[in-house]
C-alpha cells in the first residue's frame, strides 16, 4: 500500500462508519461512576431542602419551635442505628470480597434491620409530632422539617427495598459479578444517607435545640 | 440449569479479566472510621444536651465544624474517596457538587437574612396583624 494515499477511514475510496472492531468495554465499566455522579445530583436536592430549611427555621407562625419539638435522645438512638447499619453494611462488602455468600446475607440482613430501626423510630417521631398538633401545614419551620427530614425517610425507606431485592438476587443467582456491582452501588447509596444524615442531626436538630 | 451456570462462569470470569479498581475497604479501615464517627457524634451531642458550654454561637461553631469533620471520615473510610477514584472523576464531580452546595446554602441564608433586615419595621407580623385588627 502507498504511504500518500493510505488513509484509516477509508475503504475503495468511501468513508467507513462502523470500525470492524468497536474499542471493547466490560459490562458496567462506568457504572460506579454515573452512579456517583447520580448520588452527586441527590446531594443537590438535599442541598435545595437545606437552605429552604435554614431560611425558614424560625418562621412559627405562632406554632412550636425546635424547643418544645425535638426529643434528643430520641435523635441520638436514630442516629446511633444509621451508624451501626453503616458499619454492618461494611462488613457485608467486607464478606463479600471474600466470596461469602451466607456471610454476606447475614449482614445484609443486619443492616436492613437497623435500617428498619431507623424508620420505625423516625415515624414514632412523626406521629408524636402530629399528634401534638406540631403538623407539616402550621408553620414554615414545620413543612420544611418534614420535607428535608421526610425525604431522607424516603430514600431510606427505598435503600431498604432495594437492600431486599438485592438479598433475594444474592439468594438465587449467588455473588456473580452483576450482583457484586449492585451491591456495591447500594454501599455508596446507604453510606450517602449517612452522610446527609449527619447534616441533619447537626443542622435541624442540634442547631435548633441551642437557640 | 447447564446454561445459567456456563454463563455465570462466564460472567465471573468476565468480571476478572477487566477488574477494575474498584474501592476496597479493609476491616480496619472500617473500624478506623466507626470509632471516628462514634466520638465525633457522641462529642456534639453531649455538648448541647449538657448545655457544657454556655455560648450559644460558640457551641454552633464548634458542631457545625465537628460535622464537617464527621462528614470526611465518612467520606474517606466509608465511601472509600480518594483522588485517583475514576481516574479523579469522582473528586471532580465531588468539588463541583461542593461547591455548588455552599453557592446555595450561602446564597439563600444570605439573601433571606439581608431581606428580613431591610423589611420596613411596620412590615413585622406583629405589625401586620395590629394594621388588619
Amino acid at each position: 500500500m502507498n504511504a500518500e494515499t493510505y488513509e484509516p477511514y477509508m475503504r475503495g475510496g468511501r468513508p467507513i462508519y462502523h470500525l470492524p472492531e468497536e474499542p471493547h468495554h466490560p459490562d458496567g465499566h462506568s457504572t460506579m461512576l454515573g452512579f456517583w455522579i447520580y448520588l452527586m445530583s441527590d446531594c443537590l436536592i438535599f442541598a435545595v431542602l437545606f437552605a429552604t430549611y435554614a431560611v425558614s427555621s424560625h418562621s412559627f407562625a405562632g406554632g412550636p419551635g425546635p424547643h418544645e419539638l425535638f426529643e434528643l435522645p430520641l435523635v441520638a438512638l436514630n442516629t446511633a442505628m444509621l451508624l451501626f447499619s453503616s458499619i454492618t453494611y461494611g462488613f457485608a462488602m467486607l464478606v463479600m470480597d471474600q466470596g461469602k455468600k451466607g456471610a454476606t446475607l447475614a449482614w445484609l440482613g443486619v443492616t436492613a434491620l437497623f435500617g428498619l430501626s431507623f424508620l420505625g423510630i423516625e415515624l414514632y417521631e412523626f406521629h408524636t409530632l402530629i399528634t401534638e398538633g406540631a403538623t407539616p401545614e402550621s408553620s414554615a419551620f414545620l413543612s420544611a422539617f418534614f420535607t428535608l427530614v421526610g425525604t431522607h425517610g424516603l430514600h431510606v425507606t427505598f435503600g431498604l427495598i432495594w437492600m431486599a431485592t438485592l438479598m433475594v438476587q444474592v439468594s438465587s443467582r449467588g455473588l456473580i459479578a452483576a450482583n457484586k456491582r449492585r451491591l456495591m452501588c447500594l454501599s455508596m447509596f446507604w453510606h450517602f444517607l449517612d452522610v446527609v444524615w449527619i447534616g441533619v442531626f447537626t443542622f435541624v436538630y442540634l442547631m435548633g435545640s441551642i437557640q | 440449569m447447564n446454561s445459567a451456570q456456563s454463563h455465570s462462569a462466564a460472567e465471573s470470569s468476565h468480571g476478572h479479566d477487566h477488574h477494575e479498581e474498584t474501592p476496597h475497604g479493609s476491616l480496619k479501615g472500617y473500624l478506623i472510621g466507626f470509632v471516628l464517627s462514634v466520638v465525633l457524634t457522641a462529642i456534639p451531642f453531649s455538648l448541647v444536651m449538657t448545655g457544657a458550654i454556655s455560648d450559644a454561637s460558640a457551641t454552633a461553631v464548634i458542631i457545625l465544624g465537628i460535622a464537617v469533620v464527621q462528614i470526611l471520615v465518612h467520606m474517606i473510610y466509608f465511601l472509600h474517596m480518594n483522588v485517583k477514584l475514576e481516574n479523579g472523576w469522582s473528586m471532580m464531580a465531588l468539588i463541583f457538587t461542593v461547591i455548588f452546595v455552599f453557592i446555595t446554602l450561602a446564597g439563600s441564608i444570605w439573601v433571606m437574612h439581608n431581606m428580613n433586615a431591610n423589611m420596613m419595621p411596620q412590615m413585622t407580623q406583629q405589625a401586620m396583624a395590629n394594621m388588619s385588627g
